[in-house]
């Protein structure tokens, strides 16, 4: 049994409460936090490490907006606790690429225009990232019409199954599926 | 959200020693635990975290089922080579159920023991004998158009949302759990989840400080397998009525079948009087809708949801004919 336990005192809502240190890679850079338990995943990095890519939406998993990759895979890093990620991967928006240098997913959104307000736009790569990922290893999804068969033909059906844990209040849908599709067709 | 401690367990045995505390709650994936935490209507003192347990494996056994890690992601097993090709119908559900996202972080173990819920679950403002047993149910004569046709009672109409656990319901999987006293124990999923009676705050049999650690798959059952989910959007919705069906035919005529409705009851609900009507019989749709007539003789509606009794027939029928015509 690990205790992660520091013995450091925070206070929050009147009560005091025992701060919890981790340490995990962020972006490939190490990194250390003295949180509250109660802590995201998503506050740590927006609060704590002041990575305000990954965006707040609903807090409840049902948006996307905070969708990161942990250790490869994407996630709702507003319903996962800070202190669960002790040594983990995280890979953030800033840490898929910059400006001078994008990401071919962020390069594809610009391109296809996939987006409007771009609040949902960082959860929404991290999203496609990871989704993609997930075709390349071959997994089926609601969309698979024989879910023995060991590999899956991206189709714009496939691709909209897939990211239906990332709503869009724009609807810039049409034009995200196509910035997926394209960056499919090229390779990451 | 309340203050509460935080411990990382890293073996069963000291995770169920860890979680008899006073206030004490597992947590693996999160999904479900931590939305509710953050709506104060879970409120642990203590989180014992098991993601981490060395029980994420899917395991051959001897009599030719799989064993399911309660650790193993929601994603692992629907992607898991062995399901697609033996058990496509849990393959299915799991693929039907959640987002990508939630897929990846959801256990096994957490899926069985989400909250079965609804609407008045989740309004604190609400009365709700599962949330606060004993102040009623704001269901009853509220809006109820997704809630239970089957096994409801005075104090509970909710609906267990699982797909998985439908498929492992028609599947006839067995859940099995360690408690403090390192004793195991496996129990029929048909046994696991109860129907609200007046007690609907205690949704399955689990005993305080017992913890899954895999559920069991006998072999495939002979026949087809399919999972039929309909719900009011194309993706990422709780089912309105689901189906799991496992039919062999042979020369026309059903040889055996099993189903399982999911969306209808307190919990995933296999109906035995379906299975009756079909077994023995030829494979045409008269005998379908016979079969779909004797499972929902006993459902109820409450009023918005009257269309559900209807609605679960004809996804029988179509998923009847859809997987004998394959056989």
């Amino acid at each position: 049994m690990s205790d992660s336990d520091t013995g450091a005192m925070g206070r929050s809502q009147g009560e005091t409460v025992r701060l919890s240190t981790i340490r995990l890679s962020v972006n490939d850079q190490a990194r250390q936090l003295e949180v509250d338990p109660r802590t995201s995943l998503l506050d740590a990095l927006r609060e704590h490490l002041r990575l305000s890519g990954t965006k707040k939406g609903c807090d409840h998993g049902q948006c996307g907006a905070c969708t990161v990759l942990v250790n490869g895979r994407r996630v709702n890093s507003c319903l996962t606790l800070a202190v669960m990620h002790e040594d983990d991967e995280i890979v953030t928006i800033e840490g898929l690429g910059d400006p001078e240098d994008l990401h071919a997913m962020q390069r594809a959104f610009v391109e296809r225009d996939g987006f409007q307000c771009g609040y949902c736009t960082p959860g929404q790569i991290c999203s496609a990232v990871g989704m993609l990922a997930e075709v390349e290893a071959g997994w089926p999804s609601h969309a698979t019409a024989d879910v023995s068969a060991p590999q899956v033909a991206l189709s714009d059906e496939e691709i909209r199954e897939r990211m239906s844990g990332n709503i869009c209040r724009c609807a810039a849908y049409p034009n995200i599926v196509a910035a997926i599709r394209d960056t499919a067709q090229g390779g990451l | 959200m309340r203050p509460f401690t935080y411990e990382r367990a890293t073996d069963a045995q000291t995770a169920v020693a860890a979680v008899s505390r006073p206030g004490a709650k597992f947590i693996s994936g999160g999904t479900n635990l931590l939305d509710l935490m953050k709506l104060d209507i879970e409120q642990p003192s203590h989180l014992v975290d098991i993601s981490r347990l060395p029980l994420r494996d899917i395991e051959e056994l001897p009599d030719g089922g799989l064993r399911i890690g309660a650790q193993a992601a929601n994603s692992d097993v629907a992607a898991d080579a062995r399901v697609r090709t033996r058990y496509p119908v849990l393959s299915e559900a799991l693929v039907a159920g959640a987002s990508g996202q939630l897929r990846n972080m959801a256990s096994t173990g957490g899926n069985l023991l989400q909250r079965t819920r609804c609407p008045y679950f989740y309004d604190t403002a609400a009365d709700c004998n599962k949330r606060d047993p004993g102040s009623g149910c704001s269901a009853i004569g509220g809006f109820n158009r997704i809630h239970a046709i089957l096994g409801a009672s005075e104090s509970c109409i909710a609906t267990n949302p699982s797909d998985m656990a439908v498929a492992m319901t028609v599947l006839g999987a067995e859940i099995e759990l360690l408690d403090a006293d390192q004793a195991v124990r496996r129990v029929a999923i048909t046994d696991f989840y109860r129907l609200p009676g007046d007690t609907p705050h205690i949704e399955t049999v689990l005993r305080p400080g017992e913890m899954i650690t895999s559920v069991v798959l006998p072999p495939p059952p002979p026949g087809r397998q399919k999972y039929r989910k309909v719900r009011d959007r194309a993706s990422y919705e709780f089912a309105l009525v689901s189906v799991a069906a496992v039919v062999s035919t042979d020369q026309g005529t059903i040889s055996e079948a099993r189903v399982a409705f999911g969306g209808v009851a307190h919990k995933p609900w296999r109906s035995v009087e379906a299975e009756a009507a079909l077994t023995g019989r030829p494979a045409t749709m008269d005998t379908y809708r016979a079969a779909a007539e004797a499972a929902m003789r006993d459902a109820v509606g409450q009023g918005h949801n009257d269309f559900k009794i209807e609605l679960a027939k004809r996804t029988l029928c179509r998923t009847l004919a859809q997987v004998a015509r394959a056989s």
